[in-house]
């Protein structure tokens, strides 16, 4: 099992959600986030003050799946929320030693 | 004991009755025999309501909205708390001081705790309506001159300092201007300073003693360095736009009168507010590049400030005027005036009040129509260069000069004895902690 970890720009969320659900994925977490990676941050301008604001406002979601279909998550969300603007976001797997569900106790695949 | 207080008190009161009484005041009353207009009580009971509203909630949004999340509630009980201590000092001293007849440089005190006013009194300046509403009009104008002077050292000031301070400069700095520009033996009415709606007492008022303020007590923490971005700007246009419409009650009536002068009063004030807006918006887009919503709403305020003292005396092409220059001149005080010379006045309360008052009441002296305000009775027409009567201007720089002088002087002499004895400014940790935890012990959410 694997975390598909992906930082993506906040509009761009139903849309990863739609394509996600259609490949057969039922169920993410999502967060909202604030960073800055190569976008960097932008300027506000309040009665002549300026000010730098360097972390920009993301939704980090994270999928749990089975390993043999991380490939295809990948792809999904790629295509879905890429704008091709600086500042799409970025997306990170790792491992999954165990998932429980809370509810009826069942255990790894079957939970997820 | 029962019976025996109220005894008591009615033997003070007559005490005190017969050493304020003027009796040349009565007689005079009684010779003037007061007919009470309907229509301007109605009128002046709902500006009343609308000037109040100028600062709960108006002015507490508008500030609140503007400074960081850590203190908006802090703010916004600034104006709330100013409200009801200038409430108490008006019914105790304030008003008698303000606006019965003494001599040129302060009232008298026949007023004190309102002892003499009755259901049936009028004031001299205010003959057609009962005295109360008269009373209460010119208190809302008294609780939002001390708690425009807020926007200066937000973020900074410690709550009891700020009660000590708004006290004392409600006493020692408003009641007096007040007197002397609107009191009918007022040293600046007498000059023939011409201030329909508080130009010079209220806003230039305001603003120098905000700057002083800025001045004593420095700039906040992380200025220029850290990110001071407003809260919440939605808050600040509610706050604007409820100062906008309360302002009719504020301009409007100050004909203290419903008639054709309150009238045109308003006209003029939606007139000039408009055009500030769009002035400051388009002097911003123009200099930054955007147009900003802080920015319109800035705009607006400026030209509500500037067109106060012009109100009931300037045509509607005299208000565009005013509009215009009003909104350019407060954007560039607010911005770059303010970044050269480098004090922090947190809210701009110097850059919209007292430059835009400044910009009102010079242009008061420039615009004034002799058709809008004409001579009636023994009171000459208010003129000014336009018609003819460049003298109006100097008049208005005098008031403008004396406003300012005695203003600054005063406010920086009540400010060094509040810091000398309880001090003026919060400590680091609670600047850096926020003013909503530190001094209420409560968070916005």
């Amino acid at each position: 099992m694997k975390i598909v970890m992906a930082i993506i720009k906040p509009f761009k969320l139903d849309e990863v959600r739609d394509a996600l659900t259609g490949i057969g994925v039922h169920g993410m977490t999502v967060t909202e986030v604030k960073g800055y990676g190569r976008q960097k941050g932008h300027t506000e301008i309040y009665r002549g003050a300026e000010y730098a604001v360097s972390f920009l406002p993301k939704l980090k979601i994270e999928v749990a799946v089975n390993a043999n279909q991380v490939d295809k998550v990948i792809e999904t969300i790629t295509s879905a929320a890429k704008t091709g603007q600086i500042g799409d976001g970025k997306i990170f797997v790792f491992g999954l030693d165990h998932a429980v569900r809370i509810r009826t106790g069942e255990t790894d695949v079957a939970a997820l | 004991m029962t019976l025996k207080l109220p005894y008591r008190a009615g033997l003070i009161a007559l005490a005190l009755g017969a050493l304020f009484v003027d009796p040349s005041f009565a007689e005079e009353a009684a010779a003037a025999a007061p007919k009470i207009d309907t229509g301007d009580t109605a009128w002046m009971l709902t500006s009343v309501a609308l000037v109040l509203m100028m600062t709960v909630p108006g002015l507490a949004l508008f500030y609140a909205g503007m400074v960081r999340k850590k203190n908006v509630l802090a703010t916004a009980m600034q104006s709330f708390a100013i409200t009801c201590v200038v409430t108490v000092l008006w019914t105790v001293i304030g008003y008698s001081l303000a606006f019965t007849s003494g001599s040129p440089y302060i009232g008298g005190t026949s007023q004190f705790f309102l002892l003499n006013m009755g259901t049936g009194t009028v004031n001299d300046l205010a003959k057609t309506i009962p005295e109360p509403v008269y009373m209460c009009f010119q208190l809302t104008f008294a609780i939002i001159t001390p708690a425009l002077i807020c926007g200066a050292f937000a973020d900074r000031m410690k709550f009891s300092a700020l009660l000590w301070f708004m006290g004392a400069w409600s006493l020692l700095v408003y009641c007096p201007i007040a007197h002397w520009v609107w009191g009918s033996d007022g040293f600046l009415s007498a000059a023939g300073v011409l201030d329909f709606a508080g130009g010079t007492v209220v806003h230039i008022n305001a603003g120098t003693a905000g700057l002083m303020c800025a001045l004593v007590m420095g700039k906040r923490q992380g200025f220029g360095t850290d990110n001071m971005a407003p809260f919440n700007l939605l808050y600040s246009l509610i706050g604007a736009s409820l100062l906008w419409v309360g302002w009719f009650g504020f301009n409007a009536g100050s004909a203290v009168a419903a008639n054709g002068n309150a009238a045109m009063a308003m006209a003029v004030t939606q007139i000039a507010t408009a055009t500030a807006a769009l002035g400051w918006m388009f002097a911003e887009w123009a200099a930054r590049g955007k147009p900003s919503v802080l920015g319109i709403i800035s705009g607006a305020v400026a030209g509500l400030v500037a067109i106060t003292p012009a109100s009931g005396f300037v045509d509607p092409v005299g208000a565009l005027i005013i509009g215009i220059a009003a909104g350019v001149v407060c954007f560039w005080a607010s911005t770059s005036l303010k970044k050269m010379v480098g004090y922090d006045d947190s809210l701009d309360a110097f850059g919209v009040h007292a430059i835009g008052g400044i910009v009102g009441a010079l242009l008061t002296g420039v615009l004034a129509r002799a058709a809008i305000n004409p001579a009636s009775g023994d009171t000459p027409a208010k003129a000014g260069l336009i018609d003819g009567n460049a003298a109006q201007v100097v008049t208005q720089v005098y008031g403008i000069a004396v406003t300012l002088i005695y203003c600054a002087i005063a406010t920086v002499i009540i400010l060094k004895i509040i810091d000398w004895t309880i001090g003026l400014r919060v400590k680091s940790e609670v600047e850096r902690d926020g003013l909503d935890l530190s001094l209420h012990g409560e968070t916005i959410h």
